[in-house]
């Protein structure tokens, strides 16, 4: 397969900063770097802080996805790097080290779009994606439901959340318990030991009533609200809080809304394939649900292994290469980052 | 050597291509737009052109200067970013030269110079500038009425900068017309003895002096209302 494109990729939407290589469908390197730890004392990630953290990290990140793939920038065939949606300052640091990389390299660059990227990532595990396909991405910066007709020039918003975001919601939740941020590992975690029936949370945008005009989106805010209530009245009853149930109880609800809504959207349109991406991709329980939902209807569930499903460069590279495969035109080099890109926007 | 300068620390955004030679330095080609809000968009296009208008290619570049501000943070990025990442792919070595300097450097005449870039929030970036041309206080981030009073104590007779020409009034000194903003063949010549020396290649870290406010884009609305 040497013949296939080469393709770059380089994240910088929010906090991680990513730089991975494909060949065609092939993950070369994937290298990372974190300003997590830098943000975790905010309980959410600080614009500012993230931006610095992107200009430090994406030269030597560079050079490590570089080695790792064993290639020289001037094999790259194009580059690709995530115009929007995200933080502005954040994704400016990309976008201009994309275009710095393109003129010395005197290569073409894409700037695309980091929702579809994230169901791109997916063909990098399991090959190309059948389409049409139903797309639920959910992490700490979107909650989405999207139907993917053609992956290189356009996907169509089904819903999305109100409020929260599906992450945001696990990180609020997992504060109030006291865990550390970001939220989803120790809730999941916890939820393991936990009885996911002994507390009914509620399941936002599910009654007959929402149905008519949300159906296919989300509001985690709710939630959110019940949890911190039933915990606060917990501690006013001077009665522990059983951390375990409470995780438990409420990934439940939120797992159980967000597939009920992917596994029905998937049915309406006769859809036979659901991937799954985002950073809440990675919960245990989110992919166990979806598998179990979906199986009762011939619906096949795509989730790329964890690493892939958080924010990172090969989802970037993956949409590249998708986008150069069908005959993408590049964008131009005074293409911006667009904190608020539409999903009907594949690249730019 | 044909040496490429960007900077990106005010409305000014700016490349230029100069030849560095044992005894000067020679402007080649040079584009500068002011807009305050396209930093990202305009740069990349503006080297393209330049190395265009002088009929290079990337690799004929033999050094990168780029301005470090100080800026306010976001657009003085884009120049940073761009400097480094073109001189990864080159190999080729990026020196960094106080943005300010730029300003403040051609501005003087014998008699101490204050040079002043917006910082926003009803602020200055600046530094002050003895006769000769070098810098003696700064770059500080105040109000303009404490960058004024710190200049009146070093003797400076003269304010220069897009800075100066905001805050005239509160700095109560003339304003020296020219030049608004950092001269990118400046900015070349307090690098050219770096460069012909072949210093080893700098980290281009920006000049912030501020920090970041710490407030989170998600998670800081309050758990209950
Ligand atoms: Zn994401």
């Amino acid at each position: 397969m040497a013949d296939e494109p080469l393709i770059l990729g380089i994240e910088t939407s929010c906090d991680e900063t990513g730089v991975g290589i494909v060949r065609g469908h092939t993950l070369l390197a994937d290298a990372l770097a974190s300003s997590v730890e830098e943000h975790a004392r905010f309980g959410g990630v600080v614009p500012e802080v993230a931006s610095r953290a992107h200009l430090e990290a994406i030269v030597p990140t560079m050079q490590r996805a570089l080695t790792e793939a064993g290639v020289t920038l001037a094999d790259i065939d194009a580059i690709a790097v995530t115009s929007g949606p995200g933080l502005a300052g954040a994704l400016l640091v990309g976008v201009a080290a994309a275009k710095g990389y393109a003129l010395a390299a005197e290569k073409p660059v894409y700037g695309v779009n980091h929702l579809a990227a994230h169901v791109a990532v997916d063909t990098l595990e399991h090959g190309p994606l059948p389409e049409p396909a139903i797309a639920l991405l959910v992490s700490g910066g979107h909650s989405s439901l999207l139907l993917v007709d053609d992956l290189a020039r356009g996907v169509t918003p089904l819903g999305a959340t109100i409020d929260d975001a599906a992450g945001e919601a696990f990180d609020k939740v997992a504060r109030l318990l006291g865990l550390p941020f970001p939220g989803g590992p120790p809730i999941d975690r916890e939820a393991r030991a936990g009885d996911a029936a002994s507390i009914a949370f509620p399941r936002g945008l599910t009654a007959a009533k929402d149905l008519a005009a949300h159906r296919y989106d989300f509001s985690f805010s709710g939630l959110k609200t019940a949890v911190a209530r039933w915990v606060e009245a917990r501690q006013r009853a001077g009665e522990p809080v059983p951390v375990a149930d409470v995780a438990a109880s409420f990934q439940e609800a939120v797992c159980d809304v967000l597939t009920n809504k992917a596994i029905a959207a998937c049915r309406a349109q006769g859809i036979e394939t659901l991937v799954i991406g985002g950073g809440v991709a990675a919960n245990s329980r989110l992919r166990a649900l979806a598998e179990q939902r979906a199986e009762k209807y011939g619906i096949h569930v795509r989730v790329p292994r964890p690493k892939l499903c958080t924010d990172n460069g090969a989802m970037v590279a993956a949409l590249g290469s998708h986008l150069v495969a069908a005959g993408v035109a590049p964008s131009r080099l005074d293409l911006p980052a667009d904190s608020a890109l539409p999903l009907t926007t594949v690249s730019v | 050597m044909l040496v490429l300068v960007v900077d990106s620390s005010t409305p000014a955004v700016t490349a230029a291509l100069v030849e560095i030679s044992a005894d000067g330095v020679t402007s080649r080609a040079h584009r500068c737009t002011v807009d305050a809000r396209a930093h990202g968009e305009l740069l990349a296009p503006q080297v393209d052109a330049v190395l265009a208008d002088a009929g290079a290619r990337p690799r004929d570049l033999g050094a990168i200067v780029a301005g470090l501000g100080p800026g306010p943070f976001t657009g003085l990025r884009v120049g940073l970013v761009t400097a480094a990442t073109m001189g990864q792919v080159l190999g080729v070595p990026t020196y960094g030269v106080c943005s300010l300097d730029g300003i403040g450097y051609p501005a003087v005449a014998g008699e101490p110079v204050l040079a002043a870039s917006d910082a926003r929030r009803k602020e200055l970036y600046w530094a002050v500038y003895d006769g000769a041309g070098q810098r003696i206080v700064g770059p500080e981030v105040s109000t303009p009425a404490v960058a004024a009073a710190r200049a009146r104590e070093l003797g400076a007779t003269i304010a220069v900068g897009d800075g100066a020409h905001r805050y005239a009034e509160a700095l109560d000194l003339p304003v020296r017309v020219e030049p608004r903003y950092p001269e990118a063949t400046v900015l070349a010549q307090l690098a050219a003895e770096r460069i012909r020396a072949g210093a080893p290649s700098e980290r281009l870290t920006p000049l912030y002096l501020r920090r970041p406010d710490a407030v989170a884009a998600i998670g800081r609305k309050p758990v209950l209302p």
